[in-house]
């Protein structure tokens, strides 16, 4: 063997902060726990103002500022309305999806994320089949970090849309939002929680907002340890007797692409599980009925029901762009950020 | 060996040798590669001799590890056998098995030979482990005698459980024959397809699909059942992880089977909860599992139900491991904080005596897998030793460590036990 001087502890140099020490940049938003009451009252005060705002004037805010929309996943709602968003903000947006880019190569987030950066992208949208994706792409690139949707984690810009089609609802205005807006309000999420990035960032949300949240759904989809993630859930199996105590109804699709291999009996679980119009007139005749989409129609929801004078869905889509807008602004702002969580 | 290498006394130190039970003030003089004496302080003439000052030290057999990934031959990006081994040298050991799933997978001698050839550059002593059967794709058996005769100690498919009942009877049958333990990676992975951590709440919250407790408890169970089937067979359970799995182990023992298991310096010192926010260098597999089972860990260390605290030391390159969770390789490092851990966990936290948490790290795992002439003090043993100051504090840094791969949760931690000398085979590998 070769003969070698016998080591000592201190002869390298070590690098920088690790990787995963790596600071997110406190505008991200990637988790709905990320804004404190007071932070989620001021985004929606924020995207009323920029709903409300002359279209020219606002198309100055971040004028020729540039926005990269990074999507690994398809999608109809959730791109169009962040796109739509920040480019009637006057920001330069660019969209970078799986099949149309080097990530077809090999490519990895990190290394997308840094050319992003290094073509100017001030903020990144990302949606990614990952749980997680966007804590990595935060830290790679320090820069504002958007989560349009990681694997089954989060996706809090639909919980903030869905939030304030709520109030709407319930007529409760946006400069008003406390802890106990939603005090004496309950709300049922229905269907597939297990696989749901909207249903973690509703069920983490809207109880801190004073909300009951029930979530209902059979056990390979919602297993017993959903309620413990946050306080303010409880599970309750029996969709209508979830129904009888509730003013809103969210309804999920079960989500095919994900299900890796579990067996749904689809009849039995339509049977059990199904927003019709009978359940909904027995139950819930003045309630409102949700649904993020894409639904499955005759699945989860009837056309009667999606189609119907309760259903919130095209509300729904629709305040995707004010939020949106408001999460943008918030991300490109210089501003100090109000009441921030992390 | 090298038996120019000048004489070595080490005085004044508490010495511990737990197979001999020895706990006391002694001198030692190592000659010629081997241990040549052991007497009251002062009493060894040796004027040729090197002097190594080791009052306030303790001096125990070198340190063995019977779980590591060296990743040579194939990954040297990750690691080699020469970066692995001097790794393991700066933490206090001076023997390690390797694990067969390299590239090519350790399943013929002329690799197990190639792993201990003087080319390899290993600091220390390398015990190949063969894989169990062919590829590791549980299907056929390797040559077990051709294998022990290349010098493999034991064999197993780590990385993979050896799944089908059939095959793992004829491995424990096989090894049996020839007196070889079969180590098992315990996870029964029809129930871990697409699971990256453990399963329970903090899962579900993280949106990752979960290893459920049963898919190691299970084929800990499947195993023992055939076990008791094959006379003189010899079970090892590598990076034991869960409290029904090892209790499972120790309703074994108390039948008189030959059951042995390794508990992993990560797995009595963290939790799931390290994750945080997607830190792939808490993936691993096993994964990091509740407080209950990490309770359950330590007081199977603590009632001796463990045989050896063995690292599962897995490098990965940083580009491996600064990936998307569910995609990140599994691993981490262990072979520098090993000896730091076992002593601030368990020795300070649990008050367990240092004779016995070194016992684990040295006569035991040399026991439990049969390395001969391995973790004793005692005269005509190899001059394999470790000094370190049980007193001494230190702070982990990641970036200083002489593995090639970084990929560590204790970075920045501070540790007590830190080590001044490691000598293997009468050389000198590390001094602080």
């Amino acid at each position: 063997m070769p003969k070698k001087k016998p080591q000592s502890r201190t002869t390298q140099k070590s690098p920088p902060v690790s990787f995963f020490n790596q600071p997110i940049h406190p505008h991200s938003a990637i988790s709905a726990n990320d804004f404190s009451v007071a932070e989620v009252r001021h985004i929606l005060e924020s995207a009323d103002a920029l709903e409300k705002e002359n279209p020219i004037k606002r198309a100055n805010r971040l004028a020729k500022r540039r926005v990269a929309l990074l999507f690994y996943e398809s999608s109809t709602r959730t791109r169009t309305s962040f796109e739509l968003a920040a480019k009637a903000l006057g920001a330069d947006t660019t969209l970078v999806s799986a099949l149309s880019s080097s990530i077809e190569k090999g490519e990895s987030l990190k290394d997308t994320g840094i050319t992003l950066k290094a073509l100017g992208a001030e903020c990144i949208i990302l949606r990614s089949p990952y749980s997680g994706a966007p804590y990595l792409l935060a830290r790679a690139t320090g820069i504002p970090i958007l989560n349009a949707g990681d694997g089954m984690a989060e996706h809090p810009s639909q919980a903030l849309l869905d939030l304030r089609t709520i109030l709407q609802f319930l007529g409760i205005r946006s400069s008003t939002v406390s802890e106990k807006s939603l005090r004496g309000v309950t709300l049922t999420i229905c269907g597939d929680i297990l696989h749901s990035r909207v249903a973690r960032s509703n069920a983490l949300l809207l109880p801190r907002l004073g909300a009951k949240v029930i979530l209902c759904g059979p056990p390979q989809l919602l297993p017993e340890v959903a309620a413990s993630i946050g306080p303010g859930l409880t599970i309750e199996r029996d969709f209508d007797k979830a129904l009888g105590q509730s003013q809103i109804v969210m309804m999920l699709r079960i989500q095919a692409e994900r299900l890796a291999g579990l067996a749904i009996d689809l009849d039995d679980y339509r049977s059990r599980y199904q927003a019709n119009a009978e359940r909904i007139a027995v139950r819930l005749a003045r309630a409102l009925i949700m649904h993020p989409g894409p639904i499955i129609r005759g699945m989860e929801i009837t056309s009667e029901v999606a189609d119907g004078l309760q259903s919130a869905i095209a509300n729904q889509v629709y305040n995707g762009v004010p939020i949106r807008m408001a999460l943008v602004a918030r991300a490109l702002s210089t501003a100090p950020k109000k009441g921030s969580r992390r | 060996m090298n038996p120019a290498q000048k004489p070595l006394l080490i005085r004044g130190g508490r010495v511990i040798d737990p197979a001999t039970g020895l706990d006391a003030l002694r001198d030692l003089l190592f000659r010629d590669g081997k241990m040549a004496a052991i007497e009251n302080p002062g009493k060894i003439r040796a004027p040729d001799a090197e002097i190594f000052n080791a009052k306030g030290m303790i001096v125990a057999p070198g340190l063995i590890d019977i779980h590591v990934h060296l990743r040579e031959p194939g990954q040297g990006y990750k690691e080699t056998i020469a970066t692995g081994t001097a790794a393991a040298a700066v933490g206090g050991f001076t023997s390690i098995c390797a694990m067969p799933n390299t590239i090519p997978i350790n399943d013929r001698p002329e690799i197990t030979r190639w792993i201990q050839a003087d080319e390899r550059g290993a600091a220390i002593r390398v015990f190949p482990i063969a894989a169990a059967t062919r590829g590791s794709l549980g299907e056929a058996l390797t040559d077990y005698a051709a294998l022990k005769e290349a010098g493999a100690i034991a064999v197993t498919d780590d990385g993979k459980p050896i799944l089908g009942d059939a095959i793992m009877l004829e491995a424990l049958r096989a090894a049996a024959k020839l007196n070889l333990p079969v180590i098992q990676h315990a996870e029964d992975t029809r129930l871990t397809g697409g699971c990256s951590m453990n399963a329970g709440a903090l899962a579900f919250r993280l949106g990752l699909r979960g290893m459920p407790v049963e898919a190691e408890s299970g084929l800990v169970e499947r195993d023992i059942a055939l076990l008791k089937q094959v006379p003189n067979a010899h079970l090892h359970v590598a990076h034991l992880s869960t409290k029904r799995a090892l209790d499972a182990v120790r309703n074994a023992r108390r039948q008189g089977l030959h059951v042995t298991c390794e508990v992993t310096p990560h797995h009595f010192a963290l939790t799931e909860d390290r994750i945080g926010l997607y830190d792939t260098n808490a993936k691993m597999n096993p994964p990091l599992r509740a407080e209950s089972d990490r309770a359950a860990m330590t007081e199977g260390i603590l009632d001796g139900t463990v045989d050896a605290i063995a690292t599962d030391h897995a490098p990965h390159a940083a580009h491996e491991k600064e990936q998307e969770f569910e995609r990140a390789p599994n691993g981490i490092t262990g072979l520098e904080t090993a000896l730091g851990l076992a002593i601030s966990v368990l020795h300070i936290q649990h008050k367990m005596p240092l004779g016995k948490v070194l016992a684990l790290l040295t006569h035991r795992p040399a026991q439990a897998l049969n390395l001969k002439g391995r973790g004793s003090l005692a005269p005509g043993f190899p001059a394999d030793v470790v000094v370190f100051n049980p007193e001494g504090k230190w702070v982990f840094d990641a970036g200083q460590s002489r593995s090639r791969s970084k990929n560590t949760p204790f970075d920045g931690w501070e540790l007590q036990g830190q080590v001044r000398l490691t000598m293997s085979e009468g050389r000198i590998l590390f001094r602080d």
